[in-house]
């Protein structure tokens, strides 16, 4: 069998046919897998994730895909965590009850702001299209996960909750809800996020998953 | 900062695309998926596939519809007509759905919005609405598509379904469905009142004041474009990175509302 170019880390929650269509579109071999051989074999590992933290990081503890996730992270392999998956690359997570994350990055996952720096209300699930700009002391994209991607181009959020990194030099771009910034795409080493989900951005989406790719 | 979502319709009946009056009199104008498609190229935020006839001969036709669409749209994509449980729920998400969009089973069992919120998450559960005046300032809730009356008040019902877990309300006004007249502004504002989750505007766009006046009096959250023909040629490259840039607020609004970009094949 080809080593595949992406592996998209299956441990029972959600969708993955958007995720793996879209690679697919970019011209990656994909393989949709909870076998451990297949994940630490391939060139990219996606770590997708919909629904409430406590249930997807339990999942994936039982089927015992979290050490590989961590094992593929440790052998440099780019990981590649979407919306829940990006949120579980952290140490933990308040939704619901706390909850012990992958620890890849440091962090603690909160929810989004339901009340705006000004005093607004803001609606949450945080859903639509927000554009992308460089995180607090980022100077540039190049050679990221954002390496074709314009400041501005909007992409898909839907969420309740978000992750910041406890590291400034984690943050790579973030969007504004209401007029708090939410960090969008997170990187530490080979270890990525991104909040929004790119199989769903259309063309500014796609070029996200192509550089990831490149990487 | 956010911004308004447009997002295109496509009812369907059996295998092809249909363009409803008042949610009665339709007719068909072609294929879904390459009306989906062409949304999609065309820079629609979303895309929402109501089976129309699905609740009435009680079936679901819409799986399949979805799963070919899924292999070359990639935005967010909602499924309604006909979803009557959980299991239908998760039959249509595991075709490529991101969410589903539920009405006459909703109303005839509330329970079935927090099964399917719980199960999938709020953000999965869209509440569809159907709502016809009755007096000044009120409305009853339809099933149906218009057909049935169910002695709800559109205000209350969105209410209590939020409460349930609904995590979006798909708020459609029968009154001007297919008219082109402008939005019920005064039911939106009735409704973003009262809950604080999204809010999608349907029925009656026909000029961009309609869509300025829905959002910025209704506070509508998305709207529905359901004749967002839109050309090609409208794509843009972003120079410097190659990637699409999505097409300006403006320019977009004017052709989701301009009848001279529905073609001749469409209304045939």
């Amino acid at each position: 069998m080809r080593t595949p170019d992406v592996a998209v880390v299956d441990y029972g929650v959600g969708n993955l046919l958007s995720v793996q269509r879209a690679f697919e579109h970019c011209g990656a071999n994909v393989a949709v897998t909870g076998d451990a051989q297949a994940i630490l074999g391939a060139r990219h590992v996606v770590l997708p994730g919909v629904g409430a933290f406590p249930v997807a990081i339990g999942q994936l503890r039982a089927s015992g895909l979290d050490t590989i996730v961590r094992q593929a992270a440790t052998a440099g392999i780019p990981v590649l965590g979407i919306c829940l998956g990006m949120q579980m690359l952290l140490d933990e997570s308040v939704e619901f009850t706390p909850t012990a994350g992958l620890g890849l990055i440091p962090g603690r996952v909160v929810p989004v702001p339901a009340v705006s720096a000004s005093g607004e209300p803001q609606k949450i699930p945080h859903i639509g299209w927000s554009p992308l700009r460089p995180a607090a002391g980022v100077a540039t994209w190049q050679n990221t996960l954002l390496a074709a991607t314009s400041e501005g181009d909007a992409v898909y959020f839907v969420h309740s909750f978000m992750a910041p990194p406890r590291d400034a030099a984690d943050w790579l771009a973030v969007t504004s809800y209401g007029d708090q910034p939410i960090p969008a795409v997170i990187a530490r080493g080979n270890v990525l996020g991104c909040q929004f989900h790119p199989e769903k951005s259309g063309e500014a989406g796609l070029t996200v998953l192509r550089s990831f790719l490149a990487l | 900062m956010r911004s308004t979502r447009l997002i295109a319709r496509l009812d369907i009946k059996g295998e092809n695309l249909i363009k409803g009056i008042h949610l009665e009199g339709l007719r068909v104008i072609g294929s879904p998926n390459e009306h989906a498609l062409r949304y999609y190229l065309q820079g629609a935020d979303e895309l929402i596939y109501m089976d129309c006839v699905a609740s009435l001969y009680g079936r679901n036709s819409l799986g399949e519809i979805v799963r070919r669409a899924a292999q070359d749209v990639f935005v967010p994509m909602t499924v309604g007509g006909g979803i009557r449980s959980v299991d239908d729920a998760a039959y249509v998400l595991r075709h490529g759905a991101d969410k589903v969009a539920v009405n006459t089973a909703a109303v005839a069992r509330p329970a079935l919005i927090a099964e399917i919120a719980q199960r999938f998450g709020s953000q999965c559960m869209v509440l569809s609405v159907e709502a016809k005046q009755i007096a000044p300032g009120r409305w009853e809730a339809y099933t149906d598509n218009g057909r049935e009356r169910t002695g709800l008040d559109v205000v209350e019902w969105v209410r209590q379904s939020v409460g349930l877990g609904a995590g979006e309300v798909l708020l459609t006004s029968i009154d001007r469905e297919g008219t082109r007249r402008g939005f019920d502004v005064a039911l939106v504002a009735a409704v973003t009142a009262e809950v604080s989750v999204p809010v999608i505007a349907s029925g009656g766009l026909g000029t961009v004041a309609h869509l300025v006046d829905v959002v910025k009096t209704g506070h509508a959250d998305a709207v529905h474009g359901g004749r967002a023909a839109l050309r090609p040629s409208d794509h843009r490259r972003d120079a410097r990175g190659g990637g699409r840039r999505r097409p300006e607020r403006e320019d977009l609004c004017a052709r989701l509302t301009s009848p001279s970009s529905i073609t001749a094949s469409e209304i045939s």
